[in-house]
């Protein structure tokens, strides 16, 4: 698709002959991810992600429709019917943590996954579009993963949605009857469970459609690499099947091995246990806090404590929630440094794990009640967070000197082996490892 | 160019480590398919019965209420089943009848326990399709046979609960039943 | 212009978080540690107890979990419900088909059903097939008759609480008097006469009498003898099986798939490697 020398499918038998002149689908997979897709030689493990959120996607959507056949929606019978499963439904209790810890590790992926874009500058030019579904899926992840959160209709189930449908109050004027009309009552009830499935069903097919453009959307110019510079002849690449068939296999295996761990020894580790309370609407828990993967953004939302200019704290917070996840997608055009890698980014690669420790402060802050020192660090580490994206990252990529580039993706790749053995002992035959 | 060469070589030379290599993508790829299979298990079990509902899998049964002639739907494992106290007319009218002549041939003594002939147990399903047939509520058709009627399809049982007409191929289902006393049943 | 744009967007929201740091700060009364409450400093994390079901090879001690069945039978359900376990669930920690039937049969609160004759509300006998029968009939009865505080259920009672299996022993032994240094601190902390001071509580004083007020409450058919802290750790057992019931099948499963996913994590790096072969990447 993307090189000149990305070969061919060549159907071995008649029947596949007959297959691929009527409906080409062998082809399709082949150029997709097979032999016909030539792949970047030197992706180191940060590459496996995506195929690991492909897999976690299928987890949650195979477990999901078979919770479904199980489920209640229905306030008097949601957080029953989830017991029953746990309780009496064949293989239930597996099912049912698999699907909620799955939630989270489906997260962990992606996090790594848009960190590694951050790093090595994936969302640059010719790779926009990837990165604007990229960011896409993550707000559709985002809301599917706080509707099934609600599903389960114990406290935090409640009060979460009670709590993040009260984020479209903040709206002047339309506020208070969008959040009536988004819950279908005054407050979570019958209808908000009902609808909260229905869409909870639907979107994860809507995330896989959107997955397929992103992916779509990468085999045109082909994957990023570790060095950032563009592929140049065929050296420079390996075809997707083998090598990272094999590879992503491997990674898989050891993702499902930590989930197994999870799943089976430490189900409720990432759980909150008021969720083990049924849903009461007459008593709110002593201390609410999202799951773990919207703690960043609920800091964010709780670090504006006060009105500025003519917009009240609600609404800043609303705001700059949401403007903390929007803003990625102006992302491309604000880093305007033509070298995508921040390993030859000097500057910016301080600022880059900057981040990773802002983003995991925000995390911690918004898991941890709202006390004084938590709320000054909140803010500080919101102003950060902002100041990184829509001040420090336009300004540092236009003044910072980066390091020189290799000439080649293969010479980068000889280089790299060379500090360990000399060039001349690479170019010895060697028996495989 | 030269690692070209190099992974050439590797290839070509080492007939063993050739077979070798083969050998641990068979055995990775046959722990994959293993590993498929027994993540599909959980999968299809879980359309099993669950365990609450195989629980809920006896009803007592009060007979005392039930005058000859009558007949009463009681529910089992959400099916109904039919609880007939027959008058000596019917009995003898039942076990007039030649085995020859039915499509499944039953005595009413086999489809009722000893002593107690003149309760018979059915369930209320049609072994046609299911439907419940008519006869067991007062005033209902009991069909051409005076037993049940299946209004669904037209198939017709005596009052040993016998098919006799119709697309039905069996006799109403016996379930398992116990007298606990002369005048409580426990079925199942 | 399009260079500024952010700039000027990420101005605004850091002169809002600025505006907002400088406003609480210079709030009077404003400090960076908040003044303590009677909770942040009297308040304990639970004991630790020794239970069989702990990590991955964790099993169940039948004989545990039936002298916490009788201490829940004869102590906790004269309040507390148990309505997600049902009689039958009883086999699973070593009563027979018979005893269940005993245990359904002989249980205090019948369950409600319908009389067959005119269908007015009537109770009958517990069969095993039912759920343990619900205490009250609604919070308001609860209320009612425990000086207005509600006996929470207790089928997930564990998970439902931090570190629950070690909770509920720490609760149920834990009351005390009403320390000194609080009464001096926070004086107006003191319970009132419907409440009890017990430092496991995350409220500190807590609605439920003492339940365990001394040894020998009831007598195990096994013999053991029947402290405070064997009734607290057993009754911590049986209510961690009550919310768990599946942990033994969940450790089985998870040894298996564990080993099955190491061996082919290990299976498949070496396929990888193999295939990758010599070439540098």
């Amino acid at each position: 698709m993307s090189f000149p020398w990305a070969k061919h499918y060549e159907p071995k038998s008649d029947f596949m002959k007959w297959v691929d002149s009527r409906l080409p689908i062998p082809r399709f997979v082949y150029s997709a991810v097979g032999g016909g897709y030539p792949v970047p030689r030197n992706l180191n493990y940060f590459w496996n992600f995506g195929f690991m959120a492909g897999l976690a996607l299928m987890i949650q959507i195979i477990t999901g429709i078979v919770l479904a056949m199980h489920y209640d929606p229905s306030s008097a019978g949601a957080f029953l019917s989830v017991e029953h499963i746990m309780r009496d439904v064949n293989a239930g209790w597996f099912l049912r943590y698999a699907h909620a810890n799955g939630a989270s590790f489906f997260f962990i992926i992606i996090y790594l996954h848009i960190f590694r874009g951050l790093y090595y500058g994936s969302y640059k030019a010719p790779r926009e579009v990837i990165w604007l579904i990229g960011v896409l899926i993550f707000l559709l992840m985002m809301a599917t993963a706080f509707m099934g959160y609600a599903l389960v209709w114990g406290q935090m189930s409640f009060w979460g949605a009670r709590v993040i449908t009260g984020f479209f109050s903040a709206i002047p004027f339309v506020g208070e009857p969008l959040r009536v009309w988004l819950l279908g009552g005054y407050a979570p009830d019958d209808a908000t469970v009902n609808r909260f499935f229905a869409l909870h069903y639907l979107l994860p097919f809507a995330i896989l459609g959107v997955v397929i453009l992103h992916i779509w959307a990468l085999h045109i110019p082909g994957s990023s690499n570790p060095t950032g510079i563009e592929v140049k002849e065929e050296q420079d690449t390996v075809p997707f099947h083998p090598y990272y068939t094999a590879k992503d296999g491997f990674t898989v295996v050891l993702y499902l091995l930590i989930f197994a761990v999870v799943v089976f020894f430490l189900p409720n580790i990432m759980g909150d246990p008021d969720n083990y309370i049924a849903a009461n609407p007459m008593s709110t828990p002593a201390h609410i806090a999202p799951e773990w993967y919207f703690c960043p953004f609920y800091a964010i939302l709780r670090a504006f404590t006060f009105n500025f200019l003519w917009i009240d704290a609600k609404l800043w917070g609303v705001i700059a929630m949401f403007a903390s996840i929007i803003l990625l997608f102006f992302l491309p055009w604000m880093d305007a440094s033509p070298v995508r890698s921040s390993g030859y980014r000097p500057l910016y690669k301080k600022f880059f794990w900057a981040l990773v420790v802002d983003v995991i402060v925000l995390g911690v802050i918004g898991k941890l009640p709202p006390n004084q020192p938590f709320i000054l660090i909140g803010q500080f580490a919101a102003i950060y967070y902002f100041a990184h994206f829509l001040i420090i990252l336009p300004i540092v990529s236009r003044i910072e000197k980066p390091l020189p580039l290799p000439n080649s993706i293969t010479e980068a790749v000889l280089a790299k082996h060379s500090s360990t053995s000399t060039l001349s002992g690479d170019l010895a035959a060697q028996p495989a490892e | 160019m030269a690692e070209i060469t190099t992974d050439m070589h590797g290839d070509d030379a080492f007939e063993d480590g050739v077979r070798r290599r083969d050998f641990i993508h068979v055995a990775t790829l046959s722990f994959a398919g293993v590993g498929t299979v027994a993540a599909v298990a959980p999968l299809l079990v879980q359309m099993a019965p669950s365990a609450d509902v195989l629980a809920q899998s006896s009803t007592e049964v009060d007979l005392s209420p039930i005058q000859p002639g009558q007949a009463i739907k009681v529910m089992w494992r959400k099916q109904p089943v039919f609880v007939r106290n027959l008058t000596p007319t019917e009995i003898a009218a039942v076990d007039a009848v030649p085995l020859s002549s039915l499509r499944d041939p039953q005595t009413l003594a086999q489809r009722t326990k000893p002593g107690k002939s003149n309760w018979l147990i059915t369930m209320g399903v049609c072994t046609h399709l299911g439907c419940v047939p008519l006869g067991a509520g007062p005033g209902e058709d009991r069909g051409p046979y005076e037993g049940y009627f299946c209004p669904c399809h037209g198939s017709a049982y005596d009052p040993a609960g016998r098919i006799r007409k119709g697309p039905a191929p069996k006799n109403l289902e016996v379930p398992d039943y116990k007298f606990s006393t002369d005048k409580i049943v426990q079925i199942g | 212009m399009r260079t500024l744009a952010p700039l000027v967007v990420g101005a605004g929201f850091i002169m809002a978080l600025l505006f907002a740091i400088f406003a609480s700060v210079f709030t009077p009364g404003f400090s960076l540690t908040p003044d303590p409450t009677a909770v942040s400093l009297f308040h304990k994390a639970p004991r630790h107890f020794e239970y069989s079901f702990e990590g991955p090879f964790g099993k169940y001690d039948h004989q545990q979990l039936q002298r916490g069945f009788q201490v829940y039978k004869e102590v906790c359900s004269n309040c507390h419900s148990l309505k997600l376990v049902t009689f039958a669930d009883l086999k699973q920690i070593g009563y027979n088909e018979a005893e269940v039937k005993a245990i359904a049969k002989g249980w205090q609160i019948k369950q409600p059903t319908i009389s067959n004759k005119d269908g007015s509300p009537t109770t009958r006998d517990n069969i095993p097939s039912d759920n343990f029968p619900l205490r009250y009939a609604n919070d308001t009865e609860a209320r009612s008759q425990n000086n207005g505080a509600v006996p929470p259920d207790l089928s997930l009672i564990t998970k439902a609480r931090e570190d629950g299996s070690n909770y509920v022993p720490s609760l149920v032994t834990g009351y005390t008097d009403f320390p000194a240094a609080q009464a001096a601190q926070f004086p107006d902390t003191r319970p009132d006469n419907n409440h009890y001071y017990n430092p496991y509580f995350s409220a500190l004083n807590i609605a439920m009498p003492p339940p365990l007020k001394v040894d020998g409450l009831v007598s195990y058919k096994d013999g053991t003898v029947a402290t405070r802290e064997q009734m607290a750790t057993d009754v911590g057992a049986f209510l961690t099986w009550a919310a768990e019931p599946k942990l033994e099948q969940r450790h089985h499963v998870g040894i298996a798939s564990v080993i099955y996913l190491f061996i082919f994590a290990v299976l498949a790096y070496m396929s990888y490697r193999t295939i990758w072969g010599d070439k540098k990447h």
